[in-house]
């Protein structure tokens, strides 16, 4: 019973000649220990620091876009271009003109989202922020099912097709079904839920069952539901109003409607609530059960949680189906809260894909999204008011949530920027 | 060159991985960095290597004080590293990945790959590497690809060089040619830093050693210390460097393997036909070269490889076809070849990692909920038992040195009620000291009357924890012979060669 250390020392001490023809096994050794992981693996690392990156970053990367924002403002604002042509005789002109520009733009977006200063009384002053709440719901949902994905190493980009799908089943029971009040609600949401897994689930499987990648299956995806509820908004006997020619539904029956949670007065309504126990769910889902451990570890090591006994396949199935119901939770609300008058392919207003930007901001974390999708919200609410009293094209306010998903996925670069240290890393 | 570190210190948080470390290296020098797992050995390297930036404490080269940003000023300055994990793009050529991150260009930036493939022939004459700079790096052994990594620091005109553990995946032969290089860059005068945990290199090629513990510079070690020395002032206490156990108890053969043939997706053979048995309270090793078929062995019996003929019964049921989740209920307890990859969830904290593959139920898992408070409780027993250096049991496993991260895996696997334990390269990367420990616990499951298998390309670790061996070549079994079979006699076999008298 020796050890290396009795042995005596020198090269040949062992004795081992190597095999001299190495063909046999070594394209297994080369590629079990030397080579880097293959790409699929660098892949998903860059997706894994992109998805999961650091706090500080994301709050980088508004006040970033922010600032970049605030220059779009000045040069689109006439004012400014007209002072900026003698801003060497009187740059007091220019200042001033410059500072209006940008206070009179956040400022309108403030009370547009959050507050209104100039309102009547306090109901039209707090209309903003019920306002802000209401689009954040359906982000906060969506968001949710998308930063699910990410952290079990998926993207989900079909967002827009589950949100289709979702309201077409939670309209086509809203307006055909007859129940009483709190039961027919249940089943149109449900409807909803179990239409937007069912298409995320078929992502899943085809990944799990034949390797293909989820992206494209989900971007394909978004066509394929797109063409169907147009189809089937075109059909007297699926789901077009009867005698009309629109590509509409009829409205949904009241029994159906989301409760508004602060009167008529309001366009708030329950689905905000909804999206809070989402994110209590979610929360739970990923941090406290056994489901969310096999997610995380799928995501982050899907060699170990293979060789740990976790079956990959069925990991990835799961997580696209949770992913899908709760996007199709977001689908849901829209067409039984916010735009009840009947389904149209508009229904999803953007969110399927602004979800993504959502979840990338909220690092996938639920309370990250939780305070992502407010931020957004307020962005919508915002951005419309922006409009309307300064002028300023609601695409400032795109090109603002655009540069926030920019400057995520390129922590390196808001790092030089900022000097911040570079990550330190082995 | 020189090479002079003077009172460096890193910290992480609360952790102080390098405490006023101070450490000459002189030009045609071999200076051997000793220490055990988490020492800080890495860490100062990676200070060095500009990767971290230090604390406290300068970088000195022939007496100028250096201040790097990142590893481009350390190249500028004439250091170069070897890492264990090689940092090649496996689809470009040996000379691209020569010339990649110093790309000599000609006219309007056309890549002038002549002058890099010139570079790397030159390189390799120089030093009698052998390595065809066209040649694919993907396609490459192990061994000839960390030439390539040597040849690259090389061509930068590098004076200081750093293996960080450079043997740990390399072949015994491959090794001592690695060997041999160094001598030869010695020769040329550069300054060089060797980090290894196998004594019998450090003993072979070392001019100078420093022995580093807890993040602090311990003492200078003569190269012709002992290794019982060596090992003691490593770890501060003597090291049982022999693995004491008793004679076997055997019981049943509850492991029987017939004719298991081991296709990989690429359609070859890896397992040819192999059949064994493993007794109750038994240790077989497997020996061979790395990437004789022993990984593919390894993950057969776990229910990792999909393409597998013939038949594995343990306890009398079938394993063959089965689930890797069934395998390892059946009591399968799996030590991966390769922690990182198959082991560990790096992001995940240490108690995480530690019920990686119990996360189906009882005790850490209740109604689909995790029990957090049964898996602290594990975490913190199971940190201190095998003597883990972690800051606490919420460090994620991909912050832990090499050896510790070892530790964790075996901890987990060994913590499971077991009826066979697989385990595969189980100290690769770990210091004496565990390794010691680790061994024991092996033999320990041993007496306790469970079935072992252990994979080892390290002959020494073979004969150690043996009570039979059995050698894989090119996927078949070469002979299965008693554990004081001579060395020479399994050096033979290694190569193909059956051996020659009784066989056990
Ligand atoms: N990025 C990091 N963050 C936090 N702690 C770290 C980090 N890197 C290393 N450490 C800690 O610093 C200590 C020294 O680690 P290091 O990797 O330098 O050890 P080592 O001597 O190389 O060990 P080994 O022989 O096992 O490779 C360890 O306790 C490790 O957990
Ligand atoms: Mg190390």
């Amino acid at each position: 019973m020796s050890r290396p250390e009795d042995q005596p020392t020198g090269a040949g001490s062992q004795g081992i000649p190597g095999p001299t023809d190495r063909t046999a096994g070594t394209s297994t050794a080369t590629g079990q220990a030397a080579t880097p992981p293959p790409s699929e693996d660098r892949w998903r690392e860059a997706v894994r620091a992109i998805t999961t990156g650091n706090g500080l970053v994301a709050l980088l990367s508004v006040l970033l876009a922010v600032a970049i924002g605030s220059l779009l403002i000045l040069v689109t604002d006439d004012a400014v271009r007209e002072t900026s042509g003698y801003v060497f005789s009187r740059p007091g002109d220019f200042f001033s003109a410059a500072g209006q520009a940008i206070s009179g733009a956040y400022g309108s977006l403030f009370r547009g989202s959050i507050y209104n200063s100039r309102g009547a009384d306090f109901a039209s002053q707090i209309r903003p922020l019920t306002e802000t709440l209401k689009f954040a719901g359906p982000l906060i949902m969506a968001g949710l099912g998308v930063g699910l994905t990410f952290r079990a190493g998926m993207f989900n980009i079909g967002g827009r097709g589950q949100m289709l799908l979702a309201g077409a089943a939670a309209g086509w029971v809203g307006i055909n079904v007859d129940l009483p009040f709190p039961l027919h609600l249940a089943a149109a949401v449900l409807a909803g839920m179990v239409a937007g897994a069912f298409w995320a689930g078929i992502a899943g499987v085809l990944k799990a069952r034949t390797g293909a990648h989820e992206v494209i299956v989900t971007i394909m995806l978004n066509y394929v539901g797109f063409y169907l509820v147009f189809y089937a908004l075109s059909r007297q006997s699926l789901l077009q109003a009867p005698g009309s020619i629109n590509p509409k539904s009829l409205p949904m029956q009241d029994s159906a409607i989301l409760p508004d949670l602060l009167g008529d007065r309001f366009n708030l309504h329950l689905g905000f609530v909804l999206a809070l126990v989402a994110v209590a769910v979610v929360w739970w889902v990923l941090n406290r059960s056994a489901l969310g451990f096999r997610f995380r570890a799928v995501g982050a090591n899907p060699h170990a949680a293979r060789t740990a006994g976790i079956d990959v396949g069925r990991t990835y199935v799961l997580a696209m189906l949770i992913s899908g119901a709760l996007v199709g939770l977001a689908g849901a609300n829209q067409i039984l809260g916010t735009a009840t008058s009947g389904v149209t392919v508009d229904l999803d207003a953007g969110i399927g894909f602004d979800a993504i930007t959502v979840a990338l901001l909220g690092r996938s974390h639920p309370l990250g999204i939780l305070g992502a999708g407010l931020l957004f919200g307020a962005f919508k609410a915002g951005g419309f008011s922006m409009q309307a009293s300064e002028g300023i094209p609601v695409d400032i306010v795109l090109v603002i949530q655009s540069l926030i998903v920019l400057f995520i996925a390129a922590p390196p670069l808001v790092r030089a920027m900022f000097r911040l240290p570079a990550q330190e890393a082995k | 060159m020189q090479l002079a570190l003077r009172e460096v210190t890193k910290r992480f948080g609360s952790l102080v991985a390098n405490d006023r470390i101070s450490l000459t290296v002189e030009g045609g020098e071999i200076h051997c960095l000793l220490g055990e797992n988490g020492a800080g050995k890495s860490t100062l390297m990676n200070v060095l290597y500009g990767l971290y930036r230090a604390d406290e404490g300068q970088i000195v080269l022939d007496g100028e004080v250096q201040s790097f940003t990142g590893p481009g000023d350390a190249i500028a300055a004439g250091i170069g590293m070897v890492h264990q994990h090689f940092m090649l793009v496996p689809v470009f050529t040996v000379a691209e990945n020569v010339m990649l991150g110093n790309e000599e260009t000609g006219f309007a930036g056309s890549l002038d790959l002549e002058a890099a493939r010139e570079r790397v022939r030159e390189i390799s004459a120089r030093f009698g590497f052998h390595v065809d700079p066209d040649a694919v790096v993907g396609d490459l052994p192990v061994g000839v690809q960390q030439r390539v990594e040597i040849i690259k620091v090389l061509s930068r005109d590098a004076k200081v060089l750093v293996f960080d553990e450079p043997t740990a995946v390399l072949t015994p032969q491959e090794t001592d040619e690695l060997m041999e290089i160094m001598r030869e860059l010695r020769r040329s005068g550069a300054a060089i830093v060797f980090i290894t945990h196998k004594l019998r290199e450090v003993r072979e090629v070392a001019d100078r050693i420093t022995v580093i513990r807890r993040g602090q510079v311990v003492g200078e070690a003569e190269p012709s210390a002992s290794n019982a020395e060596l090992a003691a002032m490593m770890v501060g206490r003597p090291v049982e460097l022999t693995v004491s156990k008793k004679e076997p108890e055997l019981g049943a053969a509850s492991l029987v393997v017939e004719g298991l043939t081991v296709v990989d997706p690429a359609g070859l053979v890896q397992v040819d036909d192999i059949s064994f048995e493993v007794r109750d309270g038994e240790i077989l090793a497997v020996a061979g070269v790395q990437g004789n078929g022993q990984t593919e062995l390894t993950e057969a019996l776990l229910g990792l490889q999909h393409h597998v003929l013939g038949s594995i019964r343990l306890d009398g049921r079938e394993l063959v076809g089965r689930k890797v989740r069934d395998v390892l209920d059946a009591g399968v307890g799996f030590v991966p070849e390769d922690r990182q990859v198959d082991g560990l969830v790096g992001s995940f904290t240490i108690a995480e990692n530690l019920m990686l593959d119990r996360s189906f139920g009882a005790p850490f898992v209740r109604a689909g909920s995790l029990q957090l408070s049964a898996l602290q409780e594990f975490a913190e027993e199971k940190l201190a038992q095998y003597d883990v250096r972690a800051p606490g049991i919420t460090t994620p496993a991909g912050n832990l040195s090499g050896g510790n991260q070892q530790k964790v895996v075996v901890a987990r696997e060994l913590s499971r009620e077991l009826r066979l334990l697989v385990a595969a390269q189980p100290t690769r990367g770990v210091d004496v000291g565990s390794i010691e420990f680790i061994h024991s616990q092996i033999v320990a499951t041993r007496d306790a009357g469970v079935p072992v298998i252990v994979v080892s390309t390290e002959l020494d670790e073979v004969v150690a924890l043996a009570d039979r061996i059995m050698v894989l070549y090119r996927g078949r079994v070469v002979g299965i012979v008693p554990a004081d079979t001579p060395r020479q006699v399994l050096g033979l076999m290694m190569t193909g060669e059956p051996p020659t008298g009784d066989v056990a």
